[in-house]
């Protein structure tokens, strides 16, 4: 028996990067997307305004989001099926 | 069969999964607190009714906690109980110091000091204590780490066009969805302990088949009790953990909460039960590292990780030492005996936490070195 799972310790790695880091980067892309456009350089560095206004950011944006959205539910899914077995 | 003890049994168990709740508020929230993603008051809220469903997600860690690591047919109720009395008392004092420590490790600890005790070290599934609960306690912070510092690299340069207040913003919507995850991994992981704990003692009671699943009231029960702790918030270790490791933005504080979501869905389906305490704490680590700039307090960071090493054996030394009083006096009176002490050491440590108050009010207060916020002059902000 080993002390350790070295085919469970990569795979926590790489899916731990992907979802841990990839996801939230993700959601920042849609943020940038989103905060493109004349509305935020209207309102200047000292503002919090987000939304730039910009119709193709705006879709980008929400290409970005749906893309974390459903990585989530799926990822949930997995879950449930994992932890009951019968569901499978 | 001893109906009496089973039910006094499942009452210590719900009373863990309750302490288990309030200690593991702050793995979700603190940083979404820290950062006033959340006011306190919903964080809580929230995150008690994401354990909840989070109970009901997964089964799949129910059951295996205690009969994968000692042998269950040297296992009686009055060493679960004793076992249950060595994590509360670990729980409850790591609480009022503001470590968060792992409530997991207590269990465990507990359940195998008592076990030790009972039944002497054979007992005990050593190598599988070894490879599935110390490495991974070992392992799991690091890679918590690791990809909280690349996805806090990453939110950073990604989001280096914004404005300072504009990306602040975005990233608390964010950090909203980011938190959640945490408080359902929490609930699919830490309340299954208990589920299987309660199970075991069925088990051992004759009440149910050996091969039975954790019942339907069980489920609930578990589930309803880790979430009511959840809700009245563990606001002493959410602070160490909001406030006292690294000074927390809210791009970090999405990256370290999407980090520790990650590792303990992944690492739970690959079957490790590991400490949601551990990944959380390496996570908020990781973004202190990940972040030019931003200062980690190794101090405080040291005196988690010396409390986390001590974790299983002091919790287990308390769960042999009940375990040998209640033998020492026998039978169903032996558990009393211990129970009523575990109640007083509960009452005299939530007197003393009352001297030096955290609530929703001073939470975030200035660090000034240890969990109580200075009062009522403020100490000077430490030097950065």
């Amino acid at each position: 028996m080993s002390w350790i799972n070295l085919t469970a310790l990569w795979k926590i790695v790489v899916f731990g990067l992907l979802a841990g880091a990839g996801l939230p980067a993700i959601f920042a892309l849609g943020l940038l997307a989103l905060s493109k456009g004349s509305r935020t350089q209207a309102a200047g560095a000292d503002s919090d305004v987000v939304v730039g206004g910009n119709p193709a950011g705006i879709a980008a944006a929400a290409v970005c989001f749906v893309i974390v959205l459903a990585a989530i539910a799926w990822g949930i899914y997995e879950v449930y099926k994992i932890g009951h077995p019968a569901a499978k | 069969m001893n109906d009496f003890l089973l039910v006094l049994v499942v009452v210590t168990a719900l009373g863990f999964d309750f302490t288990n709740g309030f200690h593991d508020t702050g793995n979700a929230m603190a940083t979404s607190i820290a950062t006033k993603a959340l006011s306190p008051r919903v964080a809580v809220a929230l995150s008690g009714v994401l354990n909840l469903v989070g109970a009901f997600l997964s089964l799949a860690v129910a059951a295996t906690i205690a009969s994968g690591l000692v042998d269950t047919s040297l296992v009686t109720l009055t060493v679960v109980a004793a076992g249950l009395a060595g994590g509360i008392t670990w729980n409850l004092l790591t609480w009022l110091f503001g470590i968060p420590s792992s409530s997991s490790h207590a269990l465990i600890g507990g359940v195998i000091g008592s076990t030790i005790a009972a039944a002497g070290g054979h007992a005990i599934q050593w190598h599988d204590l070894v490879a599935k609960v110390i490495i991974p306690a070992g392992l799991s912070p690091i890679i918590a780490a690791l990809v909280a510092a690349t996805g806090t690299w990453l939110l950073y340069r990604i989001s280096r066009s914004l404005s300072d207040k504009a990306r602040t913003h975005g990233f608390r919507i964010g950090q909203i969805g980011s938190a959640s995850m945490v408080s359902l991994a929490h609930g699919t992981n830490d309340a299954q302990k208990t589920m299987g704990v309660i199970t075991l003692a069925l088990i051992v009671n004759k009440t149910v088949p050996s091969t039975s699943n954790a019942p339907f009231w069980v489920i609930l029960s578990c589930a309803l009790a880790i979430s009511i702790g959840t809700y009245l918030g563990g606001w002493r270790v959410i602070r160490t953990l909001g406030k006292g490791l690294v000074e927390i933005e809210s791009p970090q504080g999405m990256a370290a909460e999407s980090a520790s979501a990650a590792v303990i869905l992944l690492s739970s389906s690959f079957g490790y039960s590991l400490s949601t305490t551990h990944v959380a704490t390496g996570s908020i680590i990781g973004t202190g590292l990940g972040k030019k700039g931003a200062e980690v307090r190794w101090n405080v960071a040291g005196r988690m990780a010396t409390a986390w090493v001590f974790t299983l054996p002091s919790a287990g030394l308390v769960g042999a030492g009940a375990e040998a009083l209640a033998h020492l006096i026998g039978g169903t009176a032996g558990v009393i005996v211990d129970l009523v002490i575990l109640v007083a050491v509960a009452a005299t440590v939530y007197l003393r936490s009352r001297a030096t108050k955290v609530d929703r009010n001073n939470v975030n207060d200035e660090w000034t070195g240890s969990v109580a916020p200075a009062e009522p002059e403020p100490e000077p902000a430490e030097a950065a």
